[in-house]
């Protein structure tokens, strides 16, 4: 319990220092519009882990995966 | 100008057959003096070109000396001490002599500047790599080596194709940049060789396939040489590949979604060897020269984090003798320094703050936002949280945490820690002081990583990573699966191949077969019939008839022919009176 606690404080200073932080020190120079979303990094590590998790178990169920001992057969 | 020189590559090499003459004390000795010496012959070697030798009327380069290849050397050169701490405790010589040679050989691919010393020890490499593999002695093992030793068979010749091409093209051996020739063959065949050996998917299924079947100690070696030398090969001859832009970031992203479905433990972290060296293919691609200090700087980053990866894997191997993480879990309470060492490598990867990864990945990223591709800067930051989504997350929380399966475990040998701990700290000093690093990249370095939008954004990646880790957690159970690569191929298509003959080919034969008896029994058979009645009922008919009208003819004819002068000029005369009148009445 107390480590999902920290966890979620932790997660929350993230979110918060990465929405504070260009303003208050001086930003560099962002290549893209996008990185100028609020909080960019940290929704796009979210999307990005939910897409890889959920699009590979996919793929493996459909596609990719046998049972172990498939090539000693 | 050649002068004075002993090739360090050279040293490890023949170095290595002192170690079966000694034993004890002496052969630990010579296993660390052999790389130590190897490193700093290294660092103080100064640019230059050495060991020139003239062969077959060319000019064979064994030491061409540069900021480049200096840089590649120094790493290779560490990795290689690192490695024999960490394989002091075996006693196989076999190994060992395999483990320096393989060192020696991409030592020696990265100082060739010419393709024929370049391709001896690329083969020299891909040899002595296959006995690390082979030396495991176990069945899978030999299998895999074997598999190791045809792709690289293959490899190779696309090498020496190239190469013979380019010199019966240009005249010259030399090995440099190769983007004048873009299009020809050569260029092509001398790129699919590093493609082959840098693990580019469909060319890289061996690397996973290999490795994990390598001993504890062997698979260390294997995870530096092979792999990153290509990746040097390729910032030499090809950077500025605009091909190799989108192969390295598809690359980096197909590592991961592999590593997703993996429950071998070392063969999850080979899967991440092909997502790191997508990071670097790109690099090469993009060709700036932030870029291509960026790879070269997360090649060097990359080789010492791998090897630790490898070697906190190794120890759980070593002492579990467990490779699959679904037989895995609650090892931190007995090997806590193990764990330690290993999430240093696994931060470094993950490209945390204060860690080597941090500091040299993001070159590589920055240099595909300055180059204004949105795509590619997406894949490769996409790639990122799957990279600490499965080392940093999945794999030590299945290995060390998770379910307590009461598993009996302890601290490896002391010098498998000393080696771990050698590497973490090469991790951390990158990532903290990284113009470390960055003084010794082939161009000048402008970068600074530590900025507050690079800080801020990839502690949120990262934090919010764990965050769909932990939400998801049930869907990364391991389960005892394998997952397809293009190593099927040529481990299960030649069954594919037989069993389509023997099945759908036979099928259709079969068919074939029956359909023809159909056509010719019922169609061509009766229309043979058909043309056989026409025959004896028409055609015999008529010859028969023609046969004896001519008869009867000529039996008329022959009473014309009576043999009397008299009768044949009359005949003469009413013909030519029926001539006559033809031709006067006729007109």
């Amino acid at each position: 319990m107390t480590f999902k606690r920290w966890f979620h404080v932790g997660l929350v200073v993230f979110a918060v220092g990465e929405i504070a932080g260009p303003h208050l020190f001086r930003a560099d120079h962002a290549h893209f519009w996008f990185e100028d979303i609020p909080a960019w990094g940290s929704i796009y590590g979210l999307v990005s882990c939910l897409l890889i998790i959920i699009g590979s178990k996919l793929l493996g169920k459909l596609w990719l995966t046998r049972p172990e001992n498939y090539y000693d057969s | 100008m050649t002068r004075e020189w002993i090739h360090p590559g050279l040293l490890l090499i023949a170095g290595a057959w002192i170690l079966p003459f000694c034993k004890g004390r002496t052969k630990r000795a010579v296993m660390i003096l052999l790389p130590a010496a190897a490193l700093v012959e290294c660092v103080v070697m100064q640019p230059g070109t050495y060991g020139v030798v003239r062969l077959l009327g060319q000019e064979v380069i064994f030491g061409r000396v540069d900021r480049l290849a200096l840089v590649f050397s120094y790493v290779f050169a560490l990795v290689a001490l690192i490695g024999m701490v960490y394989s002091l405790h075996v006693n196989d010589d076999a190994q060992h002599v395999a483990a320096l040679t393989y060192a020696g050989a991409a030592l020696g691919a990265v100082f060739a500047g010419d393709f024929l010393s370049l391709f001896l020890f690329w083969e020299l490499m891909a040899l002595s790599a296959a006995i690390l593999v082979l030396l495991r002695r176990r069945p899978a093992a030999v299998a895999a080596g074997f598999r190791y030793v045809l792709v690289h068979i293959f490899g190779g010749l696309c090498l020496l194709a190239g190469i013979v091409l380019h010199w019966s093209h240009t005249g010259s051996l030399r090995f440099g940049d190769l983007s004048p020739y873009a299009g020809s063959a050569a260029f092509t065949l001398i790129l699919i060789a590093f493609l082959v050996n840098a693990a580019v998917p469909p060319l890289g299924a061996w690397l996973p396939d290999a490795y994990p079947e390598a001993t504890a100690t062997g698979a260390v070696f294997l995870t530096a040489f092979t792999t990153k030398s290509a990746v040097y090969a390729l910032i030499r001859g090809f950077a500025g590949t605009e091909i190799l832009v989108w192969w390295g970031a598809a690359m980096a992203v197909y590592g991961v979604v592999y590593a997703v479905l993996e429950n071998d433990a070392r063969r999850l972290l080979a899967y991440h060897i092909i997502s790191q060296v997508g990071y670097m293919i790109c690099g090469v691609g993009l060709g700036t020269e932030l870029a291509l200090n960026g790879a070269t700087a997360h090649a060097f980053a990359h080789i010492l984090y791998k090897a630790l990866l490898f070697m906190g894997a190794g120890a759980v191997l070593q002492v579990t003798g467990l490779r699959k993480l679904s037989d895995m879990g609650g090892l931190y309470k007995m090997m806590p320094r193990t764990l330690s060492l290993y999430m240093v490598g696994a931060f470094a990867i993950s490209a945390v703050p204060l860690f080597s990864g941090f500091v040299t990945k993001s070159m590589v990223v920055s240099a595909a936002g300055e180059s204004h591709r949105a795509a590619i800067y997406l894949l490769l930051t996409l790639a990122s949280s799957g990279t600490f989504l499965h080392t940093g997350l999945k794999l030590p929380y299945y290995m060390f945490f998770g379910r307590d399966r009461g598993l009996r475990a302890e601290e490896p040998p002391r010098n498998m820690l000393v080696a771990m701990g050698l590497a973490a700290v090469a991790c951390v000093v990158i990532g903290v002081v990284p113009v470390v690093l960055y003084s010794q990249l082939p161009y000048r370095v402008d970068y600074i990583p530590f900025t507050v939008r690079h800080v801020t954004a990839t502690l949120g990646l990262l934090g919010f990573t764990a965050l769909g880790f932990f939400l998801l957690l049930k869907q990364l159970d391991p389960e005892p699966v394998v997952s397809l690569d293009t190593d099927w191929f040529y481990r299960r298509g030649g069954t594919a191949v037989q069993n389509f003959a023997q099945g759908a080919l036979a099928r259709l034969e079969g068919s074939v077969s029956r359909l023809s008896d159909v056509v010719m029994q019922r169609f061509v058979l009766g229309v043979g019939a058909q043309l056989r009645d026409i025959d004896l009922r028409g055609v015999d008919a008529m010859m028969v008839g023609i046969g004896r009208l001519t008869e009867e003819v000529s039996c008329d004819l022959t009473l014309a022919m009576s043999g009397h002068v008299q009768r044949y000029a009359l005949i003469m005369a009413a013909g030519i009176l029926a001539g006559v009148a033809l031709a006067v009445f006729g007109l």
